[in-house]
């Protein structure tokens, strides 16, 4: 570690991989309540289950981006952290909202919730993924203010490298696109409008300017390749992705009331969003290749590889597979739009973050080549099985969305079932889904294991 | 494609310029859509039930099960075009089939998956109804591709 600062980092990556795992526990029995539909009702009703699922995994990748950008900003501008104590009191106040939050979710009924917060001042809850709490929704928005600022004085007085300013752009370009979440009129069509405006704009827009930041910073470390190559390539990387993923939102205006033009802005312009992926995939292999030195912690690398492939699969090719109008017809809010969703957040921010992990963790435990060879071994397996267990969720949602299809959507008004008649079809098919969900938390412990493997030993000084 | 010829300042070039011409167009674009919705979602239709009808869909999470233009979870039937499956074209027939589905709820059948009761009152009841059959004459290019969502 190059300034003590960068070690406020630590408790946000600590707590970012407490929620991940609360993430995968919900979504287990979410699983299950697919299969056995009243498990755990009126306890734990699906919605609630659901939310927690995904306002856990917003959560803890926001707190992932702000352990990344607390590490590695300090270390580009060549300077110490601005305020380390703001970020200290930053993440005691967004660790507390967001565990209150949830336990609000569990502990009283949402409609409960809604009046204890007053939500009919300003009304915001109930949308999808933007359930929060109007009060905890401008808590999120004053810590990310906070958190900017921080990061932008820490620049301002030091070096401003490429890898900087795109990430800096990208949490900008976050925190104002959250503000659309404060917009909701009654109007149900404008109201999912610009709802995208912070759901698209963020992981298909700001995001990638963010992932592409903390890829290109890990591989200057892990490789050291020339700060000018690797600059270039992420100015072409995430230039795709703005010139895409910016109109690309049209191929979320098809059904929901915008104009028909859309139907052709949205296909063509989405069916180029695989684009930014690919060149991830390329570069990162390349980078890797041409590699100047060996560092001894292999597997941030392979995390840094595996997250370029795995986000081009879930983001490029399953968004491709249903991107275009005419299938995009049949296949909106289906199952494979589930497939999709699992498999793109999962290569491209889940494992981002916990490539950045891999790498700065060690470190700042003071293990400069990584963890031993044993800790990584574990660390690989661990890479492995949720790798390939969240492959074998994203096939199983796939054939149960394409299923779902046939049975609910192709055949005309007669002889087409009914929802529940087709989702009881679907049940062995969840049942794969829920097996690899289980193997899935199996690679995540192994994971964690990892971290208490070989506490002791000496660093990985006999690698190759 | 990383040759010498291709430097940094024109990746830059192509970042900025890009995303701004692509962001431009992406707001007169909008600008354009702004005009044209009031046609397609028949906004002057939202009467005060239409709106407290939303506010109730959200303060219930009903999202968070159900699907509504295809958007939301994929746990229970989407219900846009909810009207168009029960309502057999008449709005006080759909009216009376809402407010006894909801009175009935939770139904009393072991596995399957159970909607809350929100005890909700038959006024607000009412106003779901008028969200939802509002919902279903957005002009949404025809989807979804049969009655049954």
């Amino acid at each position: 570690m190059k300034f003590e600062s960068q070690a406020v980092a630590k408790p946000y990556f600590i707590f970012a991989l407490i929620l991940f795992a609360g993430q995968i526990l919900f979504g287990l029995i979410m699983g299950l309540q697919y299969i056995v539909g009243d498990f755990m009702f009126p306890y734990l009703p699906f919605n609630v289950a659901r939310m927690v699922h995904t306002n856990l995994l917003i959560v803890w990748l926001l707190f992932g981006f702000m352990g990344a950008s607390y590490y590695l900003v300090p270390e580009e501008s060549d300077t110490e952290l601005y305020s380390p104590l703001l970020a200290k009191v930053l993440f005691w106040v967004f660790a507390g909202a967001g565990v209150a939050t949830i336990l609000g979710y569990l502990l009283v009924p949402y409609a409960k919730l809604a009046e204890l917060t007053y939500n009919h001042l300003w009304p915001t809850m109930g949308r999808e993924f933007l359930e929060q709490p109007t009060i905890t929704k401008i808590g999120i928005a004053i810590v990310v203010l906070g958190f900017i600022f921080n990061l932008g004085m820490t620049v301002l007085k030091g070096r401003k490298t490429v890898i900087n300013m795109v990430l800096i752009t990208g949490l900008i370009g976050l925190a104002v696109f959250w503000l659309f979440s404060f917009y909701n009129p009654s109007n149900l069509v404008l109201d999912k409008f610009f709802w995208w405006w912070v759901v698209h704009l963020w992981v298909e827009g700001v995001w990638e300017l963010i992932m592409g930041a903390i890829l290109a910073f890990t591989l200057i470390k892990v490789t050291g390749v020339d700060r000018e190559v690797i600059e270039k390539w992420l100015y072409v990387i995430i230039a795709m992705a703005l010139i895409t993923g910016l109109v690309g939102m049209g191929h979320h205006y098809f059904w929901i009331g915008p104009s028909e033009y859309w139907l052709w802005l949205g296909s063509i312009f989405s069916a180029l969003e695989p684009l930014p992926f690919f060149m991830m995939v390329l570069f990162a292999f390349r980078m890797v290749r041409q590699r100047r030195y060996e560092h001894h912690n292999k597997i941030a690398t392979t995390w840094a590889l595996g997250t370029s492939v795995m986000a081009f699969l879930g983001a490029g090719v399953w968004g491709f597979l249903h991107t275009l109008a005419p299938v995009n017809y049949f296949t909106h809010g289906s199952q494979i739009t589930a497939a999709h969703g699992h498999l793109a957040f999962f290569g491209a921010y889940v494992m981002i973050i916990l490539t950045i992990i891999s790498y700065s963790m060690p470190i700042m435990r003071g293990r400069l080549q990584g963890n031993s060879l044993n800790a990584q071994k574990v660390e690989s397996m661990g890479f492995w099985i949720m790798c390939i267990s969240m492959i074998v969720i994203t096939i199983a949602l796939t054939v149960a969305g394409a299923y779902q299809i046939a049975l609910q959507r192709l055949p005309g008004d007669a002889e087409a079932l009914g929802f529940m008649d087709t989702q009881a079809k679907i049940v062995p098919i969840y049942w794969v889904r829920l097996l690899a969900g289980a193997a899935f938390l199996v690679g995540l412990v192994v994971y964690f294991w990892s971290f208490f493997v070989g506490g002791e030993e000496p660093e990985a000084a006999t690698a190759s | 494609m990383m040759a010498e010829h291709f430097n940094k300042g024109m990746a830059r070039n192509i970042y900025y310029g890009g995303g701004i011409f692509t962001f431009l167009l992406l707001l007169g674009l909008t600008f354009d859509t702004m005009l044209i919705l009031p046609e397609r979602d028949h906004r002057e239709n939202i009467t005060e039930s239409v709106a407290q009808g939303k506010e109730i869909w959200e303060s219930n999470n009903c999202v968070g099960c159900h699907s509504l233009m295809g958007e939301g979870a994929y746990f229970a039937p989407e219900l846009a075009n909810v009207y168009d499956r029960y309502g057999n074209g008449s709005e006080e027939t759909f009216k009376q089939y809402l407010q006894g589905w909801m009175a009935i709820q939770p139904l009393p059948i072991e596995g399957r998956r159970k909607m809350p009761q929100f005890n909700l009152t038959p006024e607000e009841v009412n106003n779901v109804a008028d969200f939802l059959i509002w919902t279903s004459r957005i002009n949404d290019n025809n989807w979804p591709p049969n009655k049954q969502g």
